[in-house]
């Protein structure tokens, strides 16, 4: 491997959470590696990984990259209670999850009233596992908390960035504008022809 | 003896934690009226733009009742919504009205925005899954070394002046203290009838006292007005900001 691959490597493996870009690349420049620049590095750790024989292997992801163990190894790691996999979600903190995703910055209303059941408890826990924030106030009446999801909430779900997510229009219904539609937008969307509802 | 008291414990238990909990209806099933609605709506293969209303609105309440989810108020909200939307479709349309506004629209909204928030989420439960299957280097925390609790090698005075220095700091700045305090003005009623029972006239400095509180002062001028009022006395001011003199009233007493 080249130096700077080496180096990225180490840097990777000190830290526990996913290394920036930005950090990375100005490591390069510190470097000074003539010979490889910080993608080809990369991409030099990332085949070094895939093609011999290795545990672990190069992800990119929260706009940044970290180094994991593959999933083959997971249940005999678990066994060994050497490491525990997160719990899961709860189907209603997935949704809840979804909806900050495409609507942030959204408020506690909003959410409500699109799944039609109160959210104040879910809210709290996905704040405390790290996955939303507080990103500032609302314009409306009490000024309403808005929350967004943070890097944390990529690198559980393994997005490289938000716009991973797949888009309104490949939806099998497309996401409808933020303001209330009309009667007449439902009929258009039958009329479009778009998916209806799969009877599965 | 041990069984019988046993068996009086567990029911003041439940209330005990149910009173102390927040109420949250989460079935493992379902995660919300929405997604109760789309399942009936899966299952009986129904198309979503054309809901039979009333089919719908009788199995939904029979589902929530099943469920025993009546006191859910989300459930339940949205049952009062099927039913009223059932009889809006009962009322006759006008003849000759080409636009006719669906009373189910908003809920068909409600339901294709829900199902693509369920679509995102099978998106976000595959990521997780994949991730999750996938451990990252652990990096434990150094643990915080806590100082070993040993005996205390201090002497008196400077356990004292440590004290003097935490008290100070605790010390908040005294500004000021609001002691309510009610007026007593049948009180001072009593000192003006007393006082005008020996003297026909008298003033003002003669009913308060030197160095009254503010609140006396208020009294007695209360209770001089209420005297006033009631035709006891009369109250006469010679000239502006000039102390006034308070006449006992003849015409009154004569009455």
């Amino acid at each position: 491997m080249t130096p700077l691959a080496k180096l990225l490597e180490a840097a990777l493996f000190a830290s526990a959470v996913p290394v920036p870009a930005d950090a990375l690349r100005v490591m390069a420049a510190h470097a000074d590696d003539g010979e490889s620049t910080l993608e080809s590095a990369l991409a030099e750790l990332r085949d070094h990984y895939d093609n011999e024989g290795h545990g672990v292997e190069l992800i990119e992801v929260a706009g940044g990259w970290q180094i994991l163990t593959r999933p083959e190894y997971t249940e005999a790691i678990e066994r060994a209670q050497l490491a525990a996999r997160p719990q899961r979600l709860s189907a209603a903190a997935l949704e809840t999850l979804a909806i900050i995703a495409y609507r942030q910055p959204i408020g506690r209303a909003e959410i409500e009233e699109i799944r039609g059941v109160g959210a104040g408890a879910i809210l709290k826990s996905l704040n405390e596992r790290g996955l939303i924030d507080i990103t500032g106030r609302g314009e409306g009446l009490g000024r309403p908390l808005l929350y967004g999801t943070t890097p944390s909430f990529l690198e559980q779900f393994a997005l490289r960035h938000l716009e991973e997510l797949p888009r309104a229009d490949e939806l099998a219904i497309a996401l409808r504008a933020p303001r209330p539609a009309t009667p007449t937008s439902v009929a258009t969307t039958k009329d479009n022809g778009e998916a209806p509802p799969r009877a599965d | 003896m041990d069984d019988v008291r046993f068996r009086g414990t567990p029911s003041s238990g439940v209330v005990e934690t149910a009173a102390s909990e927040v109420f949250v209806v989460e079935l493992a099933e379902f995660s919300g009226p929405l997604d109760l609605l789309l399942s009936l709506i899966r299952d009986e293969q129904i198309d979503i733009y054309d809901i039979p209303i009333a089919r719908i609105a009788e199995q939904f309440l029979a589902r929530i009742s099943t469920l025993k989810l009546d006191e859910a108020a989300d459930y339940l909200e949205m049952a009062a919504r099927l039913v009223r939307i059932k009889a809006q479709m009962l009322l006759p349309r006008r003849e000759g009205e080409d636009v006719w506004d669906d009373p189910r629209a908003e809920l068909v909204r409600r339901l294709l925005e829900y199902q693509q928030v369920r679509e995102v989420v099978n998106v976000l439960e595959r990521r997780s899954e994949e991730r999750r299957g996938r451990f990252a280097r652990a990096y434990t925390q150094q643990a915080v070394q806590l100082p070993v609790a040993g005996p205390l090698r201090i002497s008196l005075p400077e356990l004292l002046s440590a004290v003097d220095r935490v008290l100070r700091l605790a010390k908040k700045p005294h500004i000021h203290d609001v002691i309510p305090r009610a007026l007593d003005v049948d009180g001072a009623i009593g000192i003006v009838r007393a006082l005008l029972a020996i003297r026909a006239h008298a003033h003002w400095k003669d009913v308060v006292p030197k160095k009254a509180e503010p609140w006396e002062v208020l009294s007695l001028l209360l209770a001089l007005l209420e005297l006033a009022k009631l035709g006891e006395l009369r109250l006469l001011q010679p000239r502006p900001f000039a102390a006034f003199e308070i006449n006992r009233d003849s015409s009154s007493e004569a009455a």
